[in-house]
């Protein structure tokens, strides 16, 4: 029993504070990259193995915005809707002569995309990382930490932007087209809801909500070529164990892998903390294949 | 023999024989460059056992070939002097425990879920080749002495870069002898049954999970014999190649030569591998060649989904 007792009286529990708000921080991140990755599975069965690099390309043309305007927040708005624009055509070229052939040739075409916007993002820029500022520099007190409000600015924008989306799909005509489209193909098309073009709008979609986070996320680590490998791998994971296609549970998913993360990462390194959310991908997909956020299957 | 018999084992010989003399005529870089189209031509080879016979997509198969290199480097830094063999013994016996647990695991599922799991097992052995610097060098890897070649006491000659290209021909050229023999057996059949019709396979009564783990060890352990290959041509190992772009790059060469044939996979290394040298001759050595790849990849994709020999897939396998 002492051994217990001294385990709980060295606890670190203020870093276990931190590191919970930090886990919620990422969290919120790592569902929007998530939801967009979740809803093009969800409705085109697409694997999208480039999603990391939208999220990259978007902090680059973010960083590309901030130096010529010096404005954040045109540089999140233009990066978004640029990152959507390349989305879409990269469906529309790519993707869309694949419909109706084995799913699994749309993880290789993504990932030949993504070796190519990595490999041209390295050329274009080189392999320093760029900087983007934060909007916001202030900062309060979390114990022994000046932590910045900016992070927490992070997750409240990602939330709004998710919500913003739920509200689209529940209410907008594109919205109600996209969910009787993840519910059955054949009907919507029947009913006279244009598919390719929902297909086509989805991507963009998921690619702008991608491109937002990255450039969200870029003043905290520096933005590089490398970047988007990393969270495309966490998406994964959050995806899997959320269940394909499930939009709440990616979200609930995201935010239960970042803090475990966070929490393992009071022990030992950051790189090292990766492998328990490898470990929970696994734990999943053997005991609950179908998803941890989601109902149990009748 | 029929007539298809003679012919393909006439057209193996000839190419045999072009391989072999090739080392004669070609000067050094050459030699060099056609021994690692055959490294990983084998590791292609490797994953279609999987993609084209099995009809499950692996893209963990840098784990494979890592654990190979650095069992390989184990036996290599361990023992004194270097032992050609014991490396051998070392590399598959660290594939094989790595393809084993994989396998165990990732057999359960399917289709994406299936390369997902390969995916993410790779990633768990390439944080722990990483972050264990004090064993594996961390992302230095580790360097060491190449071995000589030897049978068993009778002969010991120092490896040169035509001696080592004989060497590398004749383990490729048996492992595709093997694999082809073991695809056309009954228990190959079985495979590619699972692949046309998986529930059906099982109605029949085959233990589809047995197959699928022995094929997943299979194709491992021909991965990491191709990983002990690199680190004796190349003298270390490194994590970058426990890294999935590996994996991806294995893929991309069964695609570009085609799948479910054994030989387009290595056809399909060795086109991946000269357009590369090509592109970085013509535009220099900082050309981001991967991106006109990744183009020609996706439009064949599209436009050549069979990969280059697929026009000779039934032939072939007959």
């Amino acid at each position: 029993m002492d051994a217990v007792a001294q385990f709980f009286q060295t606890f670190p529990y203020d870093q276990l504070l931190i590191q919970t708000v930090n886990g919620i921080v990422t969290g919120m991140i790592l569902a929007l990259v998530a939801s967009g990755l979740t809803l093009i599975f969800g409705i085109m069965d697409v694997v999208n193995f480039a999603h990391g690099e939208l999220f990259m390309l978007g902090a680059y043309v973010g960083v590309i915005v901030m130096v010529g305007t010096g404005s954040f927040w045109l540089a999140l708005f233009i990066a978004t809707l640029t990152v959507a624009l390349i989305g879409a055509a990269l469906q529309v070229v790519t993707l869309r002569p694949l419909i109706g052939r084995d799913p699994l040739n749309t993880i290789l075409v993504t990932f030949g995309i993504s070796l190519i916007l990595q490999n041209y993002a390295l050329w274009q820029f080189g392999p320093t990382s760029r900087k983007i500022n934060e909007p916001i520099t202030s900062h309060f007190i979390l114990f022994y930490l000046e932590y910045p409000w900016y992070r927490i600015l992070i997750a409240a924008l990602s939330a709004v932007i998710i919500g913003g989306f739920w509200l689209f799909l529940k209410y907008s005509k594109f919205g109600v087209w996209i969910r009787a489209t993840t519910q059955d193909r054949v009907m919507a098309q029947a009913m006279g809801i244009p598919v390719p073009l929902v297909y086509t709008g989805v991507f963009a979609i998921g690619a702008g909500m991608a491109a937002a986070s990255g450039v969200l996320f870029a003043p905290l680590v520096g933005v590089n070529h490398t970047m988007g490998l990393d969270w495309v791998l966490k998406a994964f994971i959050v995806v899997v164990v959320g269940g394909m296609g499930n939009l709440g549970g990616s979200i609930a998913a995201a935010i239960f892998v970042s803090l475990l993360e966070s929490y393992a990462s009071i022990w030992v390194n950051p790189s090292q903390a990766v492998i328990v959310s490898f470990v929970v991908l696994i734990l999943t997909l053997l005991f609950r294949p179908t998803g941890l956020f989601v109902p149990t299957p009748k | 023999m029929t007539r298809h018999q003679k012919i393909y084992w006439a057209g193996f010989c000839v190419v045999m024989a072009l391989l072999i003399i090739a080392p004669l005529v070609l000067p050094e870089f050459w030699r060099r460059f056609l021994t690692e189209i055959l490294i990983w031509g084998l590791l292609a080879m490797s994953s279609d056992i999987l993609i084209g016979y099995t009809g499950m997509v692996s893209f963990g198969h840098s784990a494979f070939f890592g654990l190979g290199m650095y069992g390989a480097a184990a036996a290599l830094l361990i023992v004194s002097p270097p032992n050609l063999w014991l490396a051998i013994i070392f590399g598959l016996a660290g594939a094989g425990t790595v393809a084993l647990f994989v396998a165990y695991f990732s057999t359960r599922l399917r289709d994406i879920y299936f390369a997902i799991t390969t995916l993410i097992f790779s990633q768990i052995f390439y944080v722990i080749i990483f972050t264990w610097t004090a064993m594996t060098g961390g992302e230095n890897g580790l360097t060491f002495r190449r071995p000589a070649l030897s049978f068993f006491g009778l002969f010991s000659t120092p490896f040169d870069t035509a001696t080592l290209h004989w060497f590398v021909l004749a383990v490729v050229a048996a492992s595709y002898l093997i694999l082809r023999r073991i695809m056309q057996s009954p228990f190959g059949m079985v495979l590619q049954s699972i692949r046309e019709n998986e529930p059906r396979t099982r109605a029949i009564g085959y233990p589809v999970e047995r197959y699928k783990i022995v094929a997943v060890m299979l194709s491992g352990l021909f991965a990491g014999l191709a990983g002990v290959l690199y680190a004796i041509q190349n003298r270390f190992a490194a994590p970058d190649f426990v890294y999935f772009l590996v994996s991806g790059e294995t893929v991309i060469f069964n695609v570009m030569g085609g799948i479910g044939t054994l030989l387009g996979p290595i056809v399909g290394a060795g086109f991946f591998l000269l357009l590369r040298e090509l592109l970085g001759r013509l535009f220099g050595e900082q050309f981001p060649y991967l991106i006109p790849l990744g183009f020609i990849f996706i439009a064949m994709i599209i436009f050549l989904p069979q990969g280059l020999l697929g026009f000779a897939r039934r032939w072939l396998n007959r």
